[in-house]
């Protein structure tokens, strides 16, 4: 058997005359997480339509669990378990209804449809809710019971589409630890997220998705490898002063790729520091242009900064 | 010899037991649900329980005493309780476009569709718990006209016609509601559906003699589909002679599946590709 649950090869989807998907390409090792990391419309929920196979693509082919989505469709609906981005549970039945109901269309034999309904309740901390409305519980709630009816067939792959996306702190948490088990358990995850550190947590390889690319595929620490370097974060005394220091400090580059560049905030001027004397220069000719520096900070790269080199050339 | 799938990341299915995948069994389980959800709303419960009845004694005690049954020269109670019957079953079956509405436009159908099942039986179960729903509902709707003094004079057969009508009716009626269901991308816009199914019946022979409407809406009336519903169930449960209104109202509750299923089977294929 081979040991890759997700392999997926030049995916294109069009919508229209919108391209959604360029050509994107995925392999998945069995039992691994890869997160699927890229901003809104990159087309991270497209690609997980095509490998649920809820969409068929325009050209490109993908295996899941050994089967190929587009001709052995019903293989792997057997194999996969999915958590769609929006709710996908039934709002008007209750908790163990739901399980219930989505064991008996897994055509689980009678006595074992009741026995794994309540496995999971107890399983995903909703035993106490089980017997009420889904329409009374809360976002987190809602959100482990959709997990919950994931894994009702014991699925081997399973595909979370932005699974914390709206949660507070403490749900995220809670949801994280339960991906953690799933995976300590062998299941395989593909999971989209728009957050650096949720993928930085979860993952075993990132691949990041922009404009229907993947432009990068990895582990998350060869990504920060990548970049390579440290960050020097500059607050300038005077705002209005950013646009002419980064100006000034561009003046220097050393064949690094990080230049320095104005953050999202656009307080702070972020840049690679790929020689302990860049520092130094840098404090220099901001002092010869008359810029006072009011804060430095020096830190380690993280996927934002990775993120930003990525995509920056698309953008 | 790969030794590979012994290792402990390779997942281990519990290998529940799994039943023979029925399409019966899973169209069962479907129907079930959305049974179960109608009896969790309230204002679905208002529409099969309590309208019916209310619809009943509006017509008979405030409206009766009014109008004109016209040359029929039948009391006014045993002229209305067809369309009152129609009326009730068929704005019950006009809901189903919301069920199938709000399933399509949640995430509910991209649950169901990654499950090993025919995803048909979706569109096909809100079918089918609407006929069961409206088919009660049409029981209550006589219950109450019979409680109110109507005094059918049906055989068995004519009993068995009836009951068959009236499902041919509410299955047309949901077999439409789910094509407008699946053409409108929100569940207010589905629920609009009800309010013509609703007004429609008014536009008959049924609650008074087309004969007494200005010429446009007689006409339109004499040749809309309900009239010869109407006139078909009133001539079946009062003994009457039915004409040829009993071929119409087949006929166009042959058509009206005939057209609507195809385009249903279309659009659900289409909106979920």
């Amino acid at each position: 058997m081979d040991d890759t649950a997700i392999r997926a090869r030049g995916l294109r989807k069009f919508f229209g005359t919108t391209r959604v998907l360029d050509g994107v390409d995925l392999t998945v090792p069995a039992g691994t997480l890869l997160a699927l990391l890229g901003p809104n419309g990159s087309g991270k929920t497209t690609t997980v339509r095509i490998l649920t196979t809820l969409l068929a693509a325009d050209s490109g082919s993908a295996t899941v669990a050994g089967h190929d989505v587009r001709r052995e469709s019903a293989a792997v609906r057997r194999a996969i378990g999915l958590t769609a981005q929006h709710a996908t549970v039934d709002e008007l039945l209750t908790g163990r209804e739901n399980l219930e109901l989505f064991a008996g269309l897994h055509h689980l034999r009678r006595g074992d449809v009741r026995r794994r309904a309540s496995e999971l309740l107890d399983r995903f901390d909703l035993a106490a809710a089980a017997n009420r409305p889904v329409a009374t519980y809360s976002g987190g709630m809602r959100r482990r019971l959709d997990l919950a009816a994931s894994m009702v067939a014991e699925p081997h792959v399973l595909f979370l589409d932005e699974p914390t996306t709206g949660l507070d702190p403490r749900s995220r948490a809670e949801l994280w630890s339960v991906i953690r088990e799933l995976l300590a358990e062998g299941t395989t995850i593909l999971l989209t997220t728009q957050y650096l550190d949720e993928a930085d947590q979860l993952a075993d390889r990132i691949a990041v998705i922009d404009h229907g690319r993947i432009v990068a595929d990895d582990t998350p620490d060869a990504l920060k490898g990548q970049v390579g370097s440290e960050r020097l974060v500059l607050r300038l005394a005077r705002d209005e002063d950013l646009p002419s220091a980064a100006a000034w400090l561009s003046t220097d580059g050393d064949g690094a790729d990080a230049g320095p560049h104005l953050d999202a905030d656009a307080r702070t001027i972020t840049m690679a520091i790929h020689h302990p004397d860049r520092l130094r220069r840098a404090l220099t000719q901001l002092h010869e242009a008359d810029i006072t520096v009011a804060q430095v900070e020096l830190r380690t790269p993280t996927l934002d900064d990775v993120f930003f080199e990525l995509t920056k050339a698309a953008a | 010899m790969s030794t590979t799938t012994a290792t402990a990341r390779t997942p281990q299915p519990l290998q529940p037991g799994v039943d023979r995948a029925t399409t019966g069994g899973d169209l069962g389980r479907l129907v079930a649900r959305a049974l179960r959800r109608e009896a969790r709303r309230l204002d679905a419960l208002f529409v099969n329980l309590a309208l019916p009845v209310g619809i009943m004694v509006v017509f008979v005690y405030v409206f009766g005493g009014a109008l004109t049954t016209g040359a029929s020269g039948l009391d006014y109670i045993d002229f209305v309780v067809p369309a009152v019957l129609l009326l009730s079953a068929g704005y019950g079956a006009a809901l189903t476009a919301a069920n199938v509405a709000e399933d399509m436009n949640g995430g509910m159908v991209d649950r169901l569709r990654t499950l090993p099942i025919n995803s048909w039986v979706v569109p096909a179960s809100h079918v089918i718990a609407s006929l069961v729903r409206n088919v009660v509902t049409a029981g209550l709707a006589l219950a109450a006209a019979i409680a109110l003094g109507f005094r059918p004079d049906a055989a068995v057969l004519d009993w068995a016609l009836v009951l068959a009508l009236v499902s041919g009716y509410v299955l047309a009626m949901s077999a439409i509601a789910v094509v407008w269901g699946l053409l409108v991308r929100s569940t207010q816009a589905a629920e609009a559906f009800s309010f013509i199914v609703l007004f429609l019946p008014y536009l008959s022979d049924g609650f008074v003699p087309a004969e007494t409407m200005p010429s446009l809406l007689r006409g339109f009336a004499e040749h809309q589909p309900i009239t010869p519903l109407v006139e078909t169930t009133r001539a079946l449960l009062l003994d009457q002679p039915i004409g040829n209104a009993g071929w119409l109202a087949a006929a166009w509750i042959a058509v009206a599946v005939a057209t609507s299923v195809p385009i249903a089977a279309v659009l659900f294929r289409r909106r979920t590709r």
